[in-house]
This record gives structure tokens, C-alpha cells and sequence, in this order.
């Protein structure tokens, strides 16, 4: 479609492939993506999926066995000294230096990216600044709780301003806080022009953060597209009832489940239901509980989360939930462990 | 919508040669930097890699010294260039753990995703060594005096055999930094180093002379390099009966072809593994 708005492209792979020896692991197999400059993609897919191999090639780390990529249009194999010249990377293991303070650590990544000592020693103090790190500067990092480490990882990857950021997985295993204020950073840094990949387990984080989404599982792109897109593929919408009276629960069942596309998901005095036209539904489903007199304390309507959307594509859900299953049973259909439950309550209608 | 990549470089130059060499000689200063300011966030590492040749000194000279029947008959003379040989190669047991746990915590990940010079990491790790070792060897001839030992040469001589001894120890570190690459992790690289250095060690002339080993030992001994390095050592600190022939052309040999080969040996495995 001829349209005068031409996008431009930071990060650009085709068909990317990667075998691991001994096993011959096909890591990835035939993986492509765009990511639009000044934008976010999010790479979601569960563990082992290939998400930190594409990471490891598009940031020049590993050679792809196949296919290509480039960042700003500097190819990742035969430019690669320039790539790491524009790229910024931050890992979920948080590479940082044990032994140095958070001051010497940027330094060093600051020297390493050629900077002087000067601007070096300049960027240190402000990204500490930025990142609330200013108290903890001149600690040793060994000191630092894990959030403080992942702020210092990301602050060290700024030093240089890369105009691009990979971020693999940059808040796994965090709290709730320090998710929230890393969050908070990457918005910033994307305000600001940075175009951002970043690799994720969390649904939440994907729908917060990125603009588009690419899933990949087992080496492959299994879907693309924008959050709501994604949740719209899906076709269904989820309607939500809490019961005022608990001895209800089983005549309110019999009586709903009809209007379920799937079988009924019942988590205490909340019934939810699948349909396909949810506001139609949502009216039915009043009616009905109203003509059979069951009290409800409330009635609410929400979009698929995007752990609905993986759960469907991957026949799996993420690997964090998996986790949270291991010693809860699994639940089939729609379920949501409570863990998502709680974090798709701001898509709630 | 049309889809357009970039090709135009952003703020981005093209490097010269000058300025190549000259960012790799700043990135071996860096790593060297971070690694001695490591070494100093960790005192006590510090610490005990020294007491331990410093224990060594005064067993061998209180307690084994008066059972080894040297040449010209001061064990401490005799003693003092081995320790110093042992050192160092204790001390590059640290390469190998230190190497390798910045291989295992993804900082050399992060390392690979800067411009930096490949080299660097390994050079810097081996230079800081260097340091280390010069600052450990100062030391140990202090403890040295203090026991007893004297400069039996002059001190451009004993400086001499101090640098040959650094040389040594230098070309060790690739090798150490080559166990290290491999090892799964710090603490494995730490016992792997062992079984290697022991047998060099003490099979050598560093505490006994080589003439007291059995018949097939001495074989062993006489050609390997830590006995040719103290040998050498020893003519150039001590000299008179301790004098060997041919000893600092032979060292200078071992060192010269342990680094030609350690050395890319350790790089080749630093760009499969890292």
C-alpha cells in the first residue's frame, strides 16, 4: 500500500539460524523481526525459546549460522564493530563487576566504549543520579540487593547514549518495586528516541512496555503484532461474575454455563466465562441471574490478557507461571493462575 | 506503509588505525585497572596468596633447611629464588578462578558486546598479574633479608633474574587463563591448576637440589622449566657455587616458547568460549 509515511527501521533480521553443537540444537530456526526506530518490540516466548540467542546475535556476540541482521543499518557479522558502537545491552544476569563500586563500574564500560576519562567519570554521575543509585555509588557492588543491580547493568549500558538498547530479560526475578521503576526508566529512555528490544517471560511487561510483539517458541515466530492485535486474533472476550452469595455458586454455574464457549473458570465467588460478543453476553448473562434472583456483588467485562494469547498460541503458559503451577495444580481453558489474575486487573473493563 | 531501513551511519566515525591501537593499548589499561582494583576489594585473598610463600620461607628454613645439603651450604641462598618462581606460579593460579568466574557471571559477555579490543580482556588479566606479582616478589625479598638471604650477585644482576621470573610468570598466566576459559567454573579452574603445577613444582630444583631425586625423577626435573627459571634465577641472585651454565639462555628459551604457544592458545579459546 503506497502510503507516505516510511518507517524507518533500527533492527532488521531474516531468517535467522542457530544450531548448538553437541546436540544440534536448533536454537533458532529461521527467525525474523523488525523493530521500528524510536519504538519497543517485545520478543516474548518462554524459556528456551530462542529469545537470548537472538539477543546474543543481533548484539554481535554469536554469529548466526544462517540468514542476517543489522542495527542502523550496520550488518551484525561483517560491521560488527560499529554495531557495538550503537547498541547497548543490558542481560538478565546483570554483568556487572562484583569487586568494583557502581561509580567504577560504569567508568569502566564508559572506558571500554572509548569515551574519555573525563566523560566518562561525567556519565557515571549522572546515570547514578538518574537511576537513584547516587547514595550507593561508591559502594561495592557485592553490597547492592538485586534490583540495585539490574538499575547499575541498565545504567552502565546508557553510558555511551546507544541510540539502541537490547534488554534480555531485564527484570526477571525482581519485586513488584523495583519492576515498576525500571519500568519507569525504560519509558523514559524510549520518550527520548531509544529504540528498544526487549526480551520477556512477562506478559505484563510486553503489554506495558512494547508496542509490538513478536512470540517465538521452539526457534520460530509464531505471531507478531501489536498487543491488541494479538488479544483481537484471539476473538473472545472474557466476562467476569462475582457472586454476593457463595451457596449460589451452583445454581449461578448450571445456570452460566451455557453462555461459555468453555467450560466455566471458577476461583472462589468468581465465575468467568468465554463468549465471543461480550457486551451481548454481559447483558444475557444480567438478565439471566437477575430472573433467577442470585444476588451478584459484581459483573465485569475484559479483553483477553496476553496470557490468554500465549496460553493459545504455545499451548503452554509462560515459563513464571509454570513455576507459580508447580505446586498448584494446572488448570485447563482460560485459567489464569492468581498471579496473572491479579496483574490483568487493569485490563478489566 | 513503506518500510525503509537506515543506512546512513548515526553519529558514528570510522576509526583510523592510530586511533585502533591506541583504544586497544587504553582497553588493556582498563582491564588491568579494574583487575588490581579488584584484587584490592579482596584483601584477603591478597593476603594469604602472600603468607603462604612467606610459611613456605620459614619452613624450609627452620624446619627442612637443616636435612638439604646444598651447594655452598646456605640453605637460604639456595631457597630464596625458588620461593620467589614458587610464588608466581601460585599466584597465576588466580588467573585460571578469576578468568573464569568473569566468564560464568556474563561479564565477559558484556565485555564482547563493546568496542573494545578482543585482546584486551586477556591481556589486561595477564599484565595485572604482573603487577601483582612485582609488588608479592618486593615482599618476599624483604622477608628474605630478614631471614637471612643476601644478594650474592649485585642488584642489577638479582633485578635481572626478578624480570626473568616476571617473564616466566607472565607466560604462565596465558596458560593458566587457557585452564580457566575451560574450566565449568571458578572454583574447578582453582583445583584444576593443581595437579599441573605440583609436579613442576616440587619435581624441580626449587627447594632440593635435582641430584637428591632418584635416577628417573632427575630426568624428569632437570628438563622442565621451573627447574631451568630457578636455576637461572639462582645464578643471576645468588651466583657463585649456585652459578648454572647455560641457565638463563635455557629459562629464557622455556619462557619464550611457553608464551608463543599459551598465548594464542588462550586466545583461540577465548573466542570459542566467550
Amino acid at each position: 500500500m503506497a502510503n507516505s509515511f516510511a518507517r524507518s527501521l533500527a533492527v532488521e533480521a531474516h531468517d535467522l539460524v542457530k544450531v548448538f553443537p553437541p546436540a544440534n540444537v536448533r536454537a533458532l530456526d529461521g527467525v525474523s523481526l523488525e523493530v521500528e526506530a524510536g519504538t519497543v518490540l517485545g520478543l516474548l516466548g518462554p524459556n528456551g525459546a530462542g529469545k537470548t540467542t537472538v539477543v546474543r546475535i543481533l548484539s554481535t556476540i554469536l554469529g548466526p549460522d544462517s540468514g542476517r541482521a543489522s542495527v542502523l543499518g550496520y550488518d551484525v557479522v561483517s560491521q560488527a564493530d560499529a554495531v557495538r558502537r550503537t547498541v547497548g545491552l543490558a542481560g538478565q544476569y546483570a554483568a556487572v563487576d562484583e569487586n568494583l563500586t557502581g561509580r567504577e563500574n560504569i567508568f569502566m564500560v564508559g572506558r571500554l566504549s572509548h569515551l574519555s576519562r573525563k566523560v566518562s567519570s561525567q556519565r557515571a554521575d549522572e546515570l547514578l543520579e538518574d537511576f537513584g543509585l547516587s547514595g550507593a555509588g561508591d559502594r561495592v557492588l557485592k553490597t547492592y540487593s538485586g534490583g540495585m543491580r539490574r538499575r547499575l547493568d541498565l545504567a552502565a549500558a546508557l553510558v555511551a547514549n546507544p541510540p539502541v538498547l537490547f534488554l534480555d530479560e531485564p527484570t526477571t526475578g525482581l519485586d513488584p518495586q523495583s519492576r515498576q521503576s525500571l519500568w519507569a526508566a525504560i519509558e523514559d529512555l524510549v520518550r527520548e528516541g531509544t529504540t528498544v528490544l526487549l526480551t520477556t517471560q512477562y506478559l505484563e511487561e510486553a503489554d506495558r512496555l512494547a508496542r509490538d510483539i513478536v512470540v517465538i517458541d521452539h526457534g520460530r515466530v509464531i505471531a507478531e503484532g501489536t498487543p491488541a492485535q494479538l488479544k483481537a486474533d484471539l476473538g473472545t472476550s472474557v466476562v467476569s461474575v462475582t457472586l454476593g452469595d457463595r451457596d449460589a455458586m451452583d445454581q449461578a454455574v448450571a445456570l452460566l454455563a451455557p453462555f461459555s464457549e468453555k467450560a466455566p473458570v471458577i476461583e472462589d465467588v468468581v465465575v468467568e466465562l468465554t463468549v465471543s460478543d461480550g457486551p451481548k453476553a454481559g447483558a444475557d448473562v444480567l438478565r439471566a441471574l437477575d430472573a433467577a434472583r442470585i444476588p451478584i456483588a459484581g459483573l465485569a467485562l475484559r479483553e483477553p490478557s496476553l496470557d490468554d494469547v500465549f496460553l493459545n498460541l504455545t499451548g503452554h503458559k509462560t515459563t513464571i507461571d509454570d513455576e507459580v503451577e508447580e505446586t498448584a495444580k494446572p488448570r485447563r481453558g482460560l485459567g489464569r493462575s492468581r498471579k496473572s489474575g491479579v496483574a490483568d486487573g487493569k485490563d478489566a473493563a | 506503509m513503506t518500510t525503509t531501513a537506515i543506512t546512513a551511519p548515526v553519529r558514528l566515525s570510522q576509526p583510523s588505525q592510530g586511533n585502533r591501537l591506541s583504544w586497544a593499548v587504553s582497553d588493556v589499561m582498563t582491564i588491568t585497572w579494574r583487575n588490581l582494583l579488584a584484587l584490592t576489594r579482596t584483601p584477603e585473598a591478597l593476603f594469604f596468596t602472600t603468607l603462604q610463600p612467606i610459611m613456605f620461607v620459614l619452613l624450609f628454613t627452620y624446619v627442612f633447611g637443616g636435612a638439604i645439603h646444598v651447594p655452598g651450604g646456605h640453605y637460604i641462598q639456595f631457597l630464596m629464588p625458588g620461593i620467589f618462581v614458587q610464588t608466581v606460579i601460585f599466584g597465576a593460579m588466580s588467573t585460571a578462578a578469576g578468568l573464569s568466574e568473569d566468564l560464568h557471571k556474563g561479564l565477559i559477555e558484556r565485555f564482547r558486546a563493546l568496542p573494545m579490543s578482543r585482546a584486551a580482556v586477556l591481556a589486561g588479566r595477564t599484565t595485572a598479574d604482573v603487577v601483582r606479582n612485582v609488588f608479592v616478589v618486593v615482599l618476599i625479598t624483604a622477608v628474605g633479608y630478614a631471614v637471612g638471604f643476601r644478594i650474592g650477585t649485585n642488584v642489577a644482576y638479582f633485578a635481572c633474574g626478578v624480570l626473568l621470573i616476571l617473564f616466566f610468570a607472565y607466560a604462565l598466566s596465558w596458560g593458566f587463563a587457557y585452564i580457566g576459559l575451560s574450566a565449568p567454573n571458578a572454583e574447578t579452574a582453582q583445583v584444576m591448576v593443581f595437579p599441573l603445577i605440583f609436579p613442576l613444582l616440587f619435581a624441580s630444583s626449587a627447594f632440593v637440589p635435582v641430584a637428591f631425586m632418584p635416577g628417573w625423577l632427575q630426568a624428569f626435573a632437570y628438563h622442565q622449566p621451573v627447574t631451568q627459571v630457578v636455576n637461572a634465577a639462582r645464578s643471576l641472585m645468588v651466583g657463585g657455587v649456585l652459578h648454572d651454565t647455560g641457565a638463563v639462555e635455557a629459562a629464557l628459551l622455556w619462557c619464550a616458547g611457553l608464551l608463543v604457544v599459551l598465548a594464542p592458545a588462550a586466545v583461540r579459546k577465548y573466542r570459542k568460549v566467550a
